[in-house]
């Protein structure tokens, strides 16, 4: 049997799949159109009113739907099981997973269990003149693009959230759905055991579309309520670099960089960040680029729109003023 | 408790330089040195084997000059190193890697626990931890910001998956891949500083070379190096090269420009 279709991995370990997944079907529809075969999607679920409807909506012309126990659901080993027997049965020439924390642990496994390649955090894949699939990937902290292929079947690839746009669900679509009950389970399942969820992440930077972001600039944990108001008043997410945090002065989860947060929003503004290469790789996809920092040689120029020169304390509360200025003559 | 580390010996990359044209890296750049994230997983073995007891053994897959890195770890605390180095080993994409560190591990017999970063600064994929798991057909934790409890038999650990953080009690053998800022019960883990005397003792301490030979009772050398690497990279660039051409103000002129731009945006 040929390798044929591309299947899509929804990401559902709380009862909830992830946005991503819904950019992958809107990507697996534009590439079945050259390489043939139909869109699958995977899900495994712990509820009978599950996603099926909306998989199908945006692009699914099959969607398989594992059910498991609730208690298993956040159990990896469960979903590599699962996705390892499906890829045997369909027989997809693509497989794609979203390359969140949580793809970018499942998917691996489930390569080197089949022994093929895979290749991780994808920010394009395209077909080629041969019609050869072709996954692009940043490598040494962002510095390099390499443009991979893959010699074994089915390739597999882990994307970025977010660089595909979220296709419009048509709800007219249709599709085929087959449901399934994991009985047996692997006999490695048992060692891993979910037994809390301590934190449900309140921010999520990766779906921010105005970021303010401080750094080394700012010299003390007092003063981040200054940056703070103004990233509230833009209706923005407070961010920062990677020295604020070790600090702790700054929650992980509002990290940007290569060891935290990679994000790409409407509008970024750096205020006092250098613009170490770390920090680098994880805002310089973002759409507008504006910074300001005292220091003229700062290298996060080159990456910015606008660079002011200039001491954040200063323009900071005058930029804050100026912007409550001008939204009190509008009302007035 | 035998701990296993796997210990990347990676370029340092605020250093070094890249082959604009090409997209390679100048490898006589910079040398190499542990990997950022990796000197989490040394420092949490040594926690460990101080409440636990035992031996931390450091496996790299590197070119000889990787050697560097190992002697870091071993002034750092690791009381065993070893570097796979071999020409059938070269070309390896995480697939050989992983298997060619599953195989390394397995022939060093005894093993409790497996640490690592959760990725590398050059090769950025977070894929290798994982994949070494499943080889050994043992569980594994990525992206792990807490270590909460650990004992001979298992590991309680605070993984993050994305959109919220999960706790994990995984049965020993396992691997567990680090993330940073990291936790271990309830102090900040920060890799300590090596003293004089423990990197005069690196300097001297020996470090095992073992070529593919040494695997071959176990493993299948077709498996290895580029041979057992089914993706190929095509082309390459430098991605860092294009400057956005930024407008430079100073000061107060700064503060319409970016008015300007918020207004046009929609922002405001």
């Amino acid at each position: 049997m040929k390798w044929k279709g591309v299947l899509v991995y929804a990401e559902n370990y709380s009862g909830k799949v992830h946005e991503s997944s819904y950019e992958l079907l809107g990507k697996a529809r534009e590439l079945v159109s050259r390489l043939g075969g139909k869109v699958y999607a995977v899900l495994l679920s712990s509820n009978e009113n599950d996603f099926a409807k909306d998989l199908i909506a945006y692009g699914a012309d099959e969607v398989h739907i594992y059910m498991v126990d609730n208690a298993l659901l956040p159990n990896q080993l469960v979903h590599r099981d699962a996705i390892v027997s499906l890829i045997k049965e369909i027989k997809p020439r693509l497989v794609l997973f979203p390359a969140t924390p949580w793809g970018r642990s499942l998917g691996p496994r489930i390569a080197a269990r089949l022994r093929v390649g895979i290749t991780a955090d994808c920010l394009d894949i395209y077909i080629d003149d041969q019609g050869e699939i072709v996954q692009v990937r940043p490598a040494f902290t962002g510095n390099l693009i390499a443009h991979i292929k893959t010699l074994s079947y089915p390739v597999i690839a882990t994307i970025r959230p977010k660089v595909f746009p979220t296709p419009e669900p048509d709800y007219s679509r249709n599709g085929k759905v087959y449901r399934r009950y994991i009985n047996s389970l692997s006999s490695d399942v048992d060692k891993v055991k979910v037994i809390g969820k301590p934190k449900v992440k309140q921010i999520r930077l990766a779906d921010a579309d105005i970021i303010v972001s401080i750094g080394k600039g700012v010299k003390s944990r007092e003063d981040i309520k200054i940056f703070e108001d103004f990233a509230r008043e833009l209706g923005g997410i407070l961010a920062s670099s990677r020295p604020l945090v070790d600090m702790g002065w700054m929650d992980r989860d509002r990290q940007v960089g290569f060891s935290g947060n990679i994000v790409r929003p409407k509008i970024y503004i750096a205020l006092g960040i250098s613009g170490a290469p770390q920090h680098i790789a994880g805002m310089k996809d973002s759409e507008v680029v504006i910074s300001v920092n005292i220091d003229p040689s700062a290298p996060i120029a080159k990456y910015s729109d606008l660079f002011v020169v200039g001491d954040i304390y200063e323009i900071v509360p005058k930029l804050l003023d100026e912007i409550r200025k001008i939204r009190l003559t509008r009302r007035t | 408790m035998n701990i296993i580390v796997l210990v990347k010996p990676t370029p340092d990359i605020t250093k070094v330089r890249f082959d604009v044209k090409k997209g390679t890296v100048d490898r006589s750049s910079a040398e190499l040195e542990i990997n950022p994230f990796d000197l989490y997983a040394i420092e949490v073995a040594v926690k460990i084997k101080e409440i636990l007891g035992g031996r931390i053994t450091a496996i790299s897959m590197a070119p000889p000059h990787g050697e560097r890195a190992l002697r870091d770890s071993i002034a750092r605390g690791v009381d065993r190193a070893i570097l796979l180095t071999d020409r059938r080993f070269a070309g390896a994409d995480t697939l050989a890697t992983s298997y060619t560190l599953a195989m390394a591990i397995k022939k060093l017999g005894q093993y409790d626990l497996i640490l690592c970063g959760e990725k590398s600064v050059d090769g950025d994929t977070a894929h290798v931890g994982p994949e070494v798991a499943e080889h050994l057909g043992i569980p594994h934790a990525s992206f792990v910001t807490k270590i909460c409890e650990v004992s001979s038999k298992e590991i309680t650990v605070e993984s993050d998956y994305g959109d919220a953080y999960y706790t994990l009690r995984v049965k020993l053998p396992a691997l567990i891949a680090v993330s940073r800022p990291l936790m271990f019960l309830s102090e900040l883990v920060e890799p300590r500083m090596p003293r004089l005397s423990d990197v005069l003792r690196a300097r001297r301490a020996k470090i095992e070379y073992w070529s593919a030979d040494i695997l071959l009772d176990i493993a299948d050398p077709s498996r290895f190096g580029l041979k057992g690497s089914p993706t190929r990279v095509v082309k390459a660039y430098y991605a860092l090269e294009k400057s956005r051409n930024p407008i430079i103000v100073k000061g107060e002129e700064g503060i319409n420009a970016i008015i300007n731009i918020l207004m046009d945006k929609g922002v405001i």
